[in-house]
């Protein structure tokens, strides 16, 4: 039995070391669609941030891992499937045979109709390459322009905050993670990303990106160029640097932001951003976190069934036999509405490839659904959201807001079960909202104490599934003598 | 180490938050908590300040060891000028809020001035704030506490609070924390009142550490083993509570009832451990649930209690129906034997109450025995009383009294100025239980010798916490004396006082000293804090914190006059038990203790005293 | 055989030694708010109720970190790897036990990892409410049921779990 899996992400790992387990003597290919040991996507920032080094970033981290497990690693990628041959053909040309397959492909960052994308100095913030490139030229005091503020775009804004740019982010959407947090949560860390420095644009879109000089009014005097100002890099490298919680007060913070759109000295490459409404942004570097679609191009003629992603059944197989597709590039079911869904997120891609590697290998498993989860640190603010935190018709909802804290709380709940939160500046024991939301837990008499009170959470869970015996009271608790 | 090193100075007045260095020499002369405070305190204010005016400060103080794993490391106290005595008091407390207030960062929190609208602090680490308390002005404890946290969304902080009483000036208010732990004596509470203060709430994050964390490890370990072995503190406590001692003492015949009258309570065995532990007739359950811990505490004496569903004080209040703080021996001997009253389930009620709205069960009972008495002698009648029929052994009585005072309403504003001050509005001052105004607590020095003297000399008005001589006199701790002899009790007394006043500055509880003393202490004291502390500086510093109580209250007007018993005590002989016919003789034993604290036969330490223990 | 901690709310006296020795051991300092095992306080019901990871075999964690800085080591403890850990918290949400917190000061995450084989909260607790001793004959399981329904699919045992 050979089994091939296509796509070294979190998913394809974890395919790969499940079908190892529970298929001892399968041979098992994995193949890559880059020229880097399988890493995870979600280990970039830090990457830039310089917390870790690139073999920081690889999903294993014991040498001779794969090998040991007996798992091929296969350059790809690979540029068609035929399913009725079940075989593969690589970019090089070779071909691959397979008894069962796998497509985790993941995704890529979608191109926004922009013009000027191709320019040098912009990139996308997506593959080990990306943050090569990045890592170049996101030097300390030079303008940065980060088109998109939606989970990832939030993800890379922390980095190249970090990184000592002076960062704009331009957002389409009328506040910041539009899809993961609601108005109030959205708003707040706006306010504190522009406090910490951050120039943040809502409701604007990009038109065009050019290179300046020719599109830019007036060219820098030549001696401000290179670098802005000679204190501000090691001031805003300390602002951001390693330890987030010493960043001092916001109005030391806040000057800096409000010199930005003036900057004009981008080195040799600089660009300029132009925004619909007219609205000229200097760049030396401009990230682009647009949103991402599903890697399906190469399945086109596979016969495969695919929409937004490959579509899968609840066992994650595809339309055909003995073809499964798992991550970012798998509808899989959301288990909040049942129905298939992307959710492109590092806990479902494991969570997709473990089942589907369960199915491969004849373990039969149906996928109950993936809870839709995201925590986002955002210059030291830490947000997350969970499940349907929208809230559904006839359910009812808890909040509380402190904004002068930066704390916020919104519970909604289906009956006396929860069904969706999302939090700002809570950490602790935050997990528990899964745990409550994923077994739906009925919280009894302990709903209404959240309706009351949405910050005993942590209580609420440990009271109801640590419920007190039904027997009597207990009596006094004595230490044993030695 | 061991303290955090840091102060918080709040001025109501101004509204101003300052912080400022612990002063390290003066913590290596008094420690912390008890003694270092009252040093702040005798520096700072006047003694003849009034208590309830804007002059008077009121400290709130953790020890080196509160916040660490030394057991019963929670401990805080409460240092004012008390309004009950005009003496300077410092009640200490349990719970949890002492610990946090060492996670936050801070060794004490001295409160100055007075706010010209009710406030409340919040302690959020750094973040100190003063903030509007309008929304909690007239709530009870509880809802305060509960209101606390909700409305900073945080179920972690923990509040030390006044209820309606303490916002009334009630003389024996209380500031009490995590619901039902309390700074219970000497009216601590209103002074909080009179300076607009509801609350302080707590939440810290950060870290207390030790000098030297093997040794203290070493050091704390071998503490909790000797109160695991002890049969007190180890079984004792744990199973029963201090409420271990209501049949011990009665049987000793020290058990003052209805209002001193008597020595034995021949209901007592109605309303002692045993009766908690007995499934009730009515519904089946025990009125006691559980124990419950202090932080820190290995012994965990606390008692958690439920009332009868049934039971007429809470038939229709089902907020009364959870679990809270249940009877210590001293809140059952004085809501029970001092007014004779012998339901249980009624006295848990009120002590429900006196926690809910911050009365020291003990002098709030005990005035109740004294204004029964009164109403047995017709000095005050039902006029007096809103038509409380006030006979001893009434539970209705008692619970309705409970409930007037705890509020401030009607009668209960009588109640709510002690007995002496009540006695004497009536014309019949020798009906108060008190020292120095202050109500004296469940043991009869015609029964405890040894008792009487430490009433007499407490400091902060009559107390047993001050030198718990009880501990050798009925239970051979540390060893066995007489207890209807007055031989040796001034040394005792001296001893007691001394050692008590040090582990009443650690941070510990005064309680593992059933089974602990300063051989225990010392060491771990010495392996968290900065210096040497040896057994024999432990009692200096105990020495130096008596004298200087002391001194402040001369200061403030208190003389050998003041260091005696109620009349009753002196003159009639007990009726029954093992001390029938003896009254109590304070006066043999004070010349004797003034002459071993080197203080002249005025009652003043002399100037060699003084300059021995460079007070 | 694996030993575990094996937690009895009923014995709780709600003293928090536990939380003291946790956070000694693992920061050298007394501070629960950094203490990787949490007395919950139920007053009203009388009852507390210490609460830790119990190194479940799903290993949520595990499976949720993007950089292999959890790992299962051979008694089955899941340990949480300084050097690795980037500190992006995906495994804080992914713990339905929220067992794994984020420790700002550190910029890594915080669990419980056992101390190494000799845990100090069960040596530090007076009334025996947590023990450490062999799984078999402890009443654990009952959490381990949750464990069971939160999983995502229907077996009980997750990737990362050593075979
Ligand atoms: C900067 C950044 C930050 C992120 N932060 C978070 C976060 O905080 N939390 C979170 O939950 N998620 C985060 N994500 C998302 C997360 O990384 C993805 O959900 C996850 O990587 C999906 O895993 P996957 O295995 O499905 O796909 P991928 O990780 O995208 O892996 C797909 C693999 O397939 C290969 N491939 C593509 N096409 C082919 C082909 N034709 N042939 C062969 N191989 C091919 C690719 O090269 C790659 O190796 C982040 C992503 C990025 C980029
Ligand atoms: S916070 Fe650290 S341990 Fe947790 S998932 Fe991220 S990298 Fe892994």
């Amino acid at each position: 039995m050979h089994h091939v899996i296509l796509g070294a992400g979190p998913a394809g790992v974890t395919a790969a070391e499940t079908l190892r387990k529970h298929a001892p003597d399968a041979q098992i290919t994995l193949v890559s669609g880059e020229p880097e040991p399988p890493y995870s996507r979600m280990a970039i920032p830090y990457l830039l941030e310089g917390k870790i080094g690139e073999a920081g970033t690889h999903l294993r981290q014991t040498d001779g891992h794969y090998d040991a497990k007996r798992i091929a690693y296969k350059q790809g990628p690979v540029s068609k499937v035929d399913t009725s041959a079940k075989a593969l053909t690589l970019n090089d040309g070779s071909t691959l045979a397979y008894d069962k397959l796998l497509i985790a492909t993941g995704a890529t960052p979608v191109r926004p109709p922009v013009s000027g994308l191709d320019l040098p100095g912009v990139h996308t913030c997506w593959t080990l390459d990306d943050a090569r490139h990045i890592a170049e030229l996101a030097k300390p005091g030079v303008p940065v322009v980060l088109v998109g503020a939606g989970f990832i775009g939030c993800i890379i804004l922390e980095a190249l905050a970090k990184m000592g740019v002076k960062l704009t982010v331009v957002e389409m959407g009328d506040r910041m993670v539009p899809r993961m947090l609601d108005e109030v949560a959205g708003n707040m860390l706006r306010r504190w990303c522009e406090e910490k420095g951050v120039k943040v644009v809502t409701g604007a879109v990009v038109e065009s990106i050019s290179p300046a000089g020719g599109a830019q009014p007036k060219p820098a005097p030549e001696a401000a160029a290179p670098t802005p100002e000679p204190k501000r890099p090691g001031f805003f490298a300390r602002l951001f640097g390693a330890k987030s919680e010493t960043a001092p007060a916001p109005a030391q913070a806040t000057g800096f932001a409000e010199e930005a759109p003036g900057f004009a000295g981008a080195p040799e490459n600089g660009l300029t951003v132009t925004l619909k409404d007219g609205q000229k942004l200097p760049a030396a570097l401009v990230v682009v976190a647009a949103g991402v679609k599903s890697n399906i191009g190469f399945l086109d003629g596979s016969g495969i069934d695919t929409g937004r992603g490959v579509k899968v059944d609840a066992f994650h197989e595809t339309s055909i036999k003995d073809v499964y597709a798992a991550g970012d590039v798998a509808e899989g079911i959301n288990l909040s509405t049942g129905h298939n869904d992307m959710l492109a997120i590092q806990p479902v891609a494991v969570e997709h490839g473990y089942i589907a590697a369960l199915n491969m290998c004849g373990v039969a498993t149906r996928h109950r659904g993936s809870l839709n989860m995201n925590v986002l640190d955002t210059l030291g603010l830490i947000s997350s959201s969970f499940g349907t935190w929208e809230g559904v018709e006839g359910g009812s909802r808890a909040t509380m807001v402190d904004e002068k804290a930066n704390r916020y709380i919104r519970l909604e709940f289906d009956g006396d079960r929860l069904i969706g939160a999302q939090c700002v500046g809570l950490t602790d024991h935050i997990g528990m909202l899964r745990g409550m939301i994923q077994t739906h837990l009925p919280l009894g008499k302990w709903k209404d104490k959240l309706m009351e009170s949405p910050a005993r959470i942590p209580e609420a869970y440990v009271a109801v599934v640590q419920s007190a015996p039904q027997v009597g009271p207990t009596g006094p608790k004595v230490a044993l003598p030695a | 180490m061991g303290w955090t090193g840091k102060i918080l100075r709040i001025d109501l007045s101004k509204g101003t938050v300052k912080t400022e260095p612990l002063n390290m020499d003066w913590a290596d002369k008094y420690l912390g908590q008890r003694g270092l405070a009252s040093k702040y305190l005798v520096e700072e204010i006047d003694p003849k300040t009034d208590p309830l005016g804007p002059d008077n400060k009121v400290i709130f103080a953790t020890g080196p060891l509160t916040g660490t794993c030394a057991s019963t490391g929670g401990r805080y106290s409460v240092i004012t000028k008390g309004p009950l005595t005009g003496a300077i008091a410092c009640s200490n407390s349990g719970g949890y809020f002492g610990a946090e207030m060492k996670f936050a960062g801070w060794d004490m929190v001295i409160v100055e001035g007075a706010a010209a609208k009710p406030v409340y602090l919040t302690i959020f680490d750094d973040d100190v704030q003063i903030r509007d308390a309008g929304d909690i002005w007239g709530k009870s404890v509880w809802e305060t506490d509960k209101w606390i946290k909700a409305a900073h969304q945080d179920p972690m902080i923990h509040v030390a609070t006044i209820g309606v009483s303490g916002e009334n000036a009630v003389l024996y208010s209380c500031v009490v924390n995590d619901l039902h732990r309390a700074a219970g004596r000497s009216g601590v509470g209103a002074v909080l009142g009179s300076k607009n203060l509801k609350a302080v709430a707590i939440r810290g994050t950060g870290g207390v550490s030790v000098k030297d964390p093997k040794e203290f490890l070493k050091a704390t370990k071998a503490g909790k083993k000797v109160l695991k072995d002890n049969a007190v503190t180890g079984q004792g406590l744990p199973t029963y509570g201090t409420q271990v001692l209501m049949n011990v003492i009665n049987e000793a015949g020290a058990m003052p009832t209805r209002n001193g009258r008597d020595v034995q309570f021949e209901s007592a065995g109605d309303i002692s451990a045993e009766a908690m532990a007995e499934p009730r007739r009515s519904d089946g359950h025990p009125n006691l649930l559980t124990n419950q811990a202090c932080f820190g505490c290995t012994i965990a004496c606390g008692r958690i209690s439920k009332i009868d569903e049934t039971h007429y004080t809470v038939q229709n209040k089902p907020e009364y129906w959870h679990a809270s703080g249940g009877l210590e021996y001293e809140a059952a001997w004085a809501l029970g034997s001092a007014t004779g009253v012998k339901d249980l389930e009624a006295l848990t009620y009120a002590n429900f109450i006196c926690n809910e709205q911050g009365l020291d069960p003990i002098s709030f009972g005990a005035t109740v025995g004294a204004a029964m008495e009164l109403y047995e002698d017709g000095v005050i009648t039902s006029e007096t009383t809103g038509g409380i029929e006030l006979k001893f052994g009434s539970a209705e009585a008692l619970t309705r009294c409970v409930e007037l005072t705890g509020k401030a309403e009607g009668f209960g504003k009588e109640l709510g100025m002690g007995s002496a001050r009540l006695t004497a509005k009536y014309g019949r001052p020798e009906l108060s239980m008190t020292v120095k105004s202050q109500e004296f607590p469940a043991y009869d020095p015609r029964g405890i010798q040894g008792m009487g003297l430490t009433y007499a000399t407490s400091n902060r008005g009559a107390c047993h916490l001050r030198s718990y001589t009880v501990a050798s006199e009925i239970l051979g701790i540390p060893e066995k004396t007489d207890p209807l002899a007055t031989e040796g009790k001034a040394g005792l007394v001296k001893a007691f006082q001394d050692a008590t006043a040090a582990v009443d500055s650690s941070g510990l509880c005064v309680f593992t000293t059933f089974a602990w003393t300063l051989e225990d202490i010392a060491p771990q004291v010495d392996a968290a804090c900065k210096g040497d502390w040896s057994v024999e500086k432990m009692l200096e510093v105990g020495e130096r914190i008596w004298n200087m109580e002391r001194i402040f209250n001369n200061k403030a007007g208190f003389t050998a006059k003041d260091d005696r018993l109620p009349e009753r005590l002196m003159k009639d002989a007990a009726k029954t038990g093992p001390a029938k016919g003896l009254v109590a003789t304070v006066d043999k034993m004070l010349p004797e203790y003034y002459d071993l604290r080197g203080w002249t036969s005025e009652g003043v330490p002399t100037n060699e005293t003084l300059e021995r223990l460079a007070v | 055989m694996l030993k575990a901690l094996v937690i009895d709310p009923g014995k709780c006296t709600g003293c928090k030694q536990c939380e003291m020795a946790c956070s000694l051991e693992n920061e050298g300092v007394f501070n629960p708010s950094k203490s990787r095992i949490r007395v919950f306080d139920f007053h009203e019901d009388a009852r507390f109720v210490p609460y830790t990871c119990t190194q479940c075999d799903e290993a949520w964690c595990q499976q949720a970190c993007p950089v292999n800085a959890i790992t299962t080591d051979a008694m089955g403890v899941k340990v949480v790897h300084d050097n690795l850990c980037v500190g992006c918290k995906v495994c804080t949400i992914a713990c339905p036990f929220g067992t794994v917190n984020y420790n700002a000061s550190t910029g890594k995450v915080i669990k419980c990892d056992l101390c190494g084989g000799e845990p100090a909260c069960a040596d530090a607790c007076p009334t025996d409410a947590i023990t450490y001793r062999d799984v078999e004959q402890s009443g654990y399981d009952k959490m381990k049921v949750w464990a069971t329904r939160t999983s995502a699919g229907t077996e009980s045992h997750g990737p990362n779990t050593p075979a």
